[in-house]
């Protein structure tokens, strides 16, 4: 293998943003018929890395070269003709034309100036057929199931001449069988000669296709190897890492016992909960005072967990009890008014309302429950936001400052607040240590144990194991958007045991 | 509803800087081309002069305005306020001039209640179109003011009606405590719009749904609720607005009332430093916006300018503001000039113009 | 190779109607319906000229709604049709009156509406400013335009004019006017340029997703701009096609057409959000809005306000179609 020369080189790539290093001396090289697994967890570096190569963002510092001479390019158009092609997990493609026009658009075949249907058709039935995709052409592609519209782009990328074609998740909305039949495309492809960037979440599909695989971790390059060389679980220790951080005062103040907490009466019980296409049907109880941890890949089905208990999606199987009576949340306002509350993952999109103060955002869930004819006395508003952002330390500590001008730490505390002043009995929290400096972290989790402590129930998401391990009474393992393991978390558990239930181990043994 | 900028040299970043540099060169305009302009006088216990005249008219573009300015806050809009106007204000002088005592005044509160009513269904029924049925905005809002029209007509059966009635008069030309009647009406709506919104959760709640939707459904907030509610406002604005403009000339036509008055009041609001997109609104700019474009209009009659030909300027003052309003251009201005410039001197182009 | 291929069929049966043409198919019956009520009611209905009429009255409303077609593709709108239209004609009347040659009068007035259009594709592309808010501009700036250049109605007494408005193109029986010629020239080169060349695909490509086709390399910013720029020189045939007809240039004729114009696109079946709707719809469209006030004119009783009325409850019901075929197809 070493004989070949790669067709692609980024060496010592970095990139930064305000406050973060999304990438810090990346090395990635992609050799000519091979499928190359990039790997990591949420904010590895996977999308800034495949931003920088497309010319998207432009980098730092570090070089890219293609065939041997160095490229810079300032978009993916400019990528796409010098033969590197994305396709992405949302079809980037037009749901409103033809098949045969998305293969083609913007360079169809002409004659005399003008668009040559019948040839176009031909070329792009032909094309397809290469695929063993036998359609309509002349059908709307919207018509089409998702996964027939991925591999239209995958056609369409490969016609323009690809050498290096990028595949960005592209699994994550299909079933199994199209998944098999977009992995055999990507094998006769890479027979082809072509490169293949393969990022996926899904494990299993990495094992069964990639030929090696890079394991980015915090915007590092963890290292480089052929998939023979580099079983299931250590893959899975890359990818998430043992990251120690000034905890240890935290796990001595757990003075808990799992058992003890979950003899009370069950606050939330679901029961073969689930919505199809998103998360398989579930069972999960959570008592008061506990603390449950989420653990799972990202993309495994964690945060569709969480937004079932919120009513953010709707359930279309299986029941929800609360306070042992079954209950139907439909939608957030139903969960608030059962004291349940959900701080997302993505503050940004679906958390702050960037133009409004840190004052409106913390009272916004209040003031809704509230309704808005009996706004909240302007004393009592001062008088709750003073309290959390001292006891929160938010900084800086101005409450009428636009939240979008704090940094992720603080909006995240903002977010946390909105909802801890509306004492909830469950409060979900979907990686609320995401992207947040170690002092605001420390902080996030030592509240989380105060306030299970103090009888709140918690639900806690999150990606690294150790804060799982450390903050909660049982662990829960999701894999695949399914359920597999519910652990207690008693001094016999450590993070090796979750690491090989989420790795796809031998879970009928860790269930016990 | 102050801004405490200081970086940028606090005055001209303010939002309202410009808008309020246009006006006073407006009226500075005007007072070098009448020097009495600026003169207002006390006569039989009420106040006259070009600068009361200017409110007096611009009382109907402030409420519609007014009412806009929360739905485009939802990042809404609602081209139906004209037609709106037009169908209250004809049910309004229908039903008075079916009275037969057309001054009594126990009719004309009727007569408004009536075509207040009217105005709030017409409200619901575009708030359900954006709301429940799902429809964007600009379209869903066009059915109305493409079908209001015709309703318009059809309550005055094609006719102009005309009245004689003091009471509904004074709704346009009356007189309240030296202040004209209609001025009076449009502060104590802004009033109104303003506690509803400032006194109450509403506002923020409104700004909440136009700063990111998918937030505020996760807070709890029930935007269909909200978004409907603000499309009535919108509609209950436009309905004093048309009784207003329908008082002045104490006659309904269908055809003509609150013609443009849309346009008008999305460009108030937009002058007024409220986004098109949604988010933070400002119902004092959106006022300044309304007196703005009146003086405009005023001065460009005064100037015995044809009335329709203001519309130039008014082309004009519309692309300046979105220019200095748009991020694009705010960037090439920037990348073009080393130093952060001020926005653009093309605002003052209008007052280049207007003695011309 | 001994997979079995994965046979992918459209989520539809075929066979049934596609779903892109079910408001187009829709429309048709309407006006089919419509027609036939028509007939059914009033004997003089019947007589093919009445067809012919409203080709005639509508012919100008019909061009300038095909340029508005392509604007509407892209998930733009243009408010400014209207005013683009009076002001052509404004200008071809003035400058009639003031002695230039009719052929130059004609290059002039057609100039004028692509370049305003041009004008405002720019400022919509480059400074991302809602094609909203930029063609209510130009409304305002053409319908001033029209008014400064006159405040009354100038009338038009050239020859070349007079010939174009009143000669007849005897067909059998009955007749149109030149105008319903270049009316259906301009409809036949829309079609032919919206499915025949590329920037017809990239006028659809761009209302189907902006983004995506920026991403696939289509020239966007092109595109975009040449659309307003197409529809103002449908404008501006419209203009010369309504002085045709009014022997006129009048500073409030036209006034609200851009609403009719936007009505007849929606009815036609083509989405206001872009990406799906045909020339040929729009004609329907014209030619609904054309029946609707014929009927009302036979009938008599019903008073012109009728029109928009009907015109509104057309627009809601196709509004709401559209949003059902649109929630079908997800």
């Amino acid at each position: 293998m070493s004989q070949r020369h790669p067709v692609l080189t980024m060496t010592a790539i970095s990139k930064l943003f305000p406050g973060v290093r999304a990438l810090d001396g990346v090395d990635f090289r992609l050799f000519p018929g091979e499928v190359h697994a990039l790997m990591g967890e949420n904010g590895a570096g996977k999308s800034t890395l495949i931003k920088v190569l497309t010319g998207v963002y432009g980098t730092d510092s570090g070089t890219i070269t293609l065939d041997g001479r160095k490229v810079d390019f300032t978009g993916p158009m400019q990528a796409t003709s010098a033969g590197v092609s994305t396709v992405y997990q949302e079809v980037n493609l037009l749901p409103n034309l033809s098949v045969a026009e998305n293969v083609f658009i913007g360079r169809e075949p002409l004659r005399f100036g003008t668009v040559d249907w019948p040839t176009m058709r031909r070329g792009a039935a032909d094309l397809l057929a290469r695929f063993d995709l036998h359609l309509d052409v002349t059908e709307l592609l919207g018509t089409y199931s998702l996964a027939v519209q991925q591999m239209v782009a995958i056609a369409r990328a490969v016609d323009v001449r690809a050498r290096v074609l990028i595949l960005d998740e592209p699994t994550s909305s299909l079933d199994a069988d199209e998944v098999a039949q977009l992995l055999r495309i990507m094998r006769q492809l890479r027979d082809e000669g072509i490169a293949i960037l393969f990022v996926t979440h899904f494990l299993d599909q990495v094992y069964s296709v990639a030929d090696r695989i890079t394991v980015l971790r915090n915007g590092r390059l963890v290292g480089e190897w052929p998939t023979g060389e580099l079983p299931q679980l250590a893959l899975v220790e890359k990818m998430i890492g043992k990251e120690l951080d000034a905890l240890e005062s935290i796990d001595a103040a757990a003075g808990r016992d799992p058992d003890r907490v979950a003899a009370g009466a069950p606050l939330v019980a679901a029961d073969g909960l689930g919505r199809s296409g998103s998360v398989a049907p579930f069972s999960l109880t959570i008592h008061a005072g506990e603390v449950v941890g989420l653990a799972g890949l990202l993309g495994s089905g964690r945060t569709e967990v969480a937004r079932l208990f919120f009513g953010a999606d709707r359930a279309d199987s299986g029941t929800l009890t609360v306070d042992g009576r079954p209950t139907a949340i439909r939608n957030p306002v139903a969960a608030i008014d059962r004291d349940i509350a959900f701080c997302s993952e993505n503050r940004r999109t679906e958390g702050l309302v960037g133009e409004l103060t840190v004052r409106e955002n913390i009272l916004l869930a209040m003031q809704a429950a509230r309704g808005w004819l009996r706004p909240v006395p302007r004393r009592r508003q001062d008088e709750l936001v003073k309290r959390w952002v001292e006891a929160l330390s938010i900084r800086p500590a101005d409450p009428e400052l636009p939240v979008r001008n704090l940094s992720g730490g603080n909006q995240q505390k903002v977010l946390l607040a909105r909802w801890l002043i509306t004492e909830p009995r469950l409060l979900i929290l979907d990686e609320p240590t995401r992207g947040i400096d170690i002092g605001a972290k420390t902080e996030i989790q030592r509240l989380v144990v105060e306030l299970a402590d103090g009888g709140m129930a918690v639900l806690f998401i999150s990606a690294e194991l150790e804060e799982v391990l450390r903050l909660s009474h049982r662990v829960v393992v999701m894999r695949d958007r399914q359920m597999v393991a519910r652990l207690t978390n008693d001094e016999t558990l450590d993070a090796g045991q979750v690491m090989a239930v989420i790795a796809g181990g031998d879970h009928q043994e860790a269930t016990t | 509803m102050t801004t405490v900028r200081t970086r940028l040299g606090a005055a001209t970043a303010h939002r309202l800087f410009w808008p309020l540099v246009v006006l006073a060169l407006l009226i500075a305009a005007n007072t070098v081309h009448r020097p009495g302009f600026l003169a207002v006088e006390l006569k039989n216990g009420h106040l006259y002069g070009s600068l009361v005249d200017i409110v007096r008219l611009s009382a109907p573009l402030i409420l519609v305005a007014l009412g806009m300015s929360l739905v485009i806050a939802t990042g809404g809009i609602d081209l139906s306020v004209g037609s709106v106007a037009a169908v209250s204000g004809a049910v309004a002088c229908l039903h008075i001039s079916n009275q037969p005592d057309q001054n009594g005044i126990g009719g004309v509160l009727t007569a408004l209640l009536l075509a207040f009513g009217v105005a709030l269904l017409l409200g619901v029924w575009n708030g359900a179109l954006v709301a429940v049925v799902g429809i964007q905005p600009i379209i869903a809002t066009l059915i109305l003011m493409v079908a209001g029209r015709g309703l318009a007509q059809l309550v005055t059966e094609g006719q102009i009606i005309t009245i004689n009635s003091e009471p509904y008069r004074t709704i346009g030309v009356g007189h309240l405590l030296t202040l004209p009647f209609a001025i009076v009406v449009a502060l104590a709506v802004t009033l109104v719009v303003a506690v509803l919104t400032r006194r109450t959760a509403l506002g923020m709640i409104i700004e909440a749904v136009g700063g990111n939707a998918e937030a505020s459904r996760l807070a709890g907030i029930r935007s269909r609720r909200i978004t409907v509610l603000v499309y009535v406002i919108s509609a209950a604005c436009a309905a004093v607005a048309g009784f207003m403009m329908t008082a002045n000339v104490s006659s309904a036509d269908g055809n003509a009332v609150g013609l443009w008055v849309e346009l008008d009041a999305i460009l108030a609001v937009v002058i007024g430093g409220t986004a098109l997109a949604g988010g933070r609104f400002y119902l004092g700019g959106t006022i300044v916006g309304a007196l703005l474009i009146q003086t405009l209009t005023t001065s460009v009659y005064a100037m015995s300018i044809d009335p329709q030909t203001a519309l130039l300027f008014k082309a004009v003052v519309v692309i300046a503001v979105c220019l200095i309003q748009a991020p694009a251009f705010r960037a090439r201005l920037r990348r073009r000039k080393a130093p952060p410039p001020p926005p653009p001197s093309t605002v003052e182009t209008p007052k280049e113009q207007v003695p011309a | 190779m001994t997979m079995t291929p994965l046979v992918a069929r459209p989520a539809r049966v075929r066979r049934r109607v596609p779903q892109r043409h079910v408001p187009v198919l829709a429309t048709l019956a309407l006006l089919l319906v419509m027609y036939g009520v028509g007939v059914s009611q009033y004997t003089a209905f019947s007589n093919i000229q009445v067809v012919f009429n409203i080709f005639i009255d509508n012919g100008f409303l019909l061009v300038v709604a095909v340029g508005m077609t392509f604007v509407i593709l892209t998930g733009g709108i243009d408010l400014s049709v209207g005013s683009v239209v009076a002001m052509t004609a404004m200008v071809s009347a003035s400058l009639l009156r003031s002695g230039l040659h009719p052929s130059l009068v004609l290059v002039i007035a057609l100039l004028i509406g692509p370049t305003l259009g041009f004008a405002m594709g720019c400022v919509i592309h480059f400074f991302d400013i809602q094609p909203f808010i930029v063609t209510l501009a130009g409304m305002f700036f053409a319908r001033g335009m029209c008014t400064w250049i006159s405040a009354a109605s100038v009338p038009i007494t050239d020859g070349f004019w007079t010939t174009m408005a009143q000669h007849r193109i005897r067909i059998g029986e009955n007749f149109v006017s030149i105008s319903v010629l270049i009316a259906l020239v301009v409809v036949v080169v829309a079609a032919f340029v919206l499915a025949y060349t590329r920037l017809g695909r990239n006028v659809y490509a761009i209302g189907g997703n902006p983004q995506s086709a920026l991403l696939m390399g289509l020239p966007v910013a092109r595109t975009r701009i040449a659309v307003y720029t197409v529809s103002g020189l449908c404008s501006a045939i419209g203009g010369i096609m309504l002085s045709f007809y009014t022997l006129s240039g009048a500073p409030l004729i036209a006034v609200g057409m851009e609403l009719d114009v936007i009505a007849a696109v929606v009815i036609g079946g083509t989405l206001l959000t872009g990406g799906s709707g045909y020339v040929f719809g729009t004609v329907l469209g014209v030619l609904v809005l054309g029946v609707i006030q014929t009927l009302i004119t036979f009938d008599g009783t019903l008073n012109s306000w009728w029109t928009k009325i009907v015109i509104g409850a057309l627009l809601f019901a196709f509004i709401l179609l559209q949003r059902l075929v649109g929630l079908r197809a997800k």
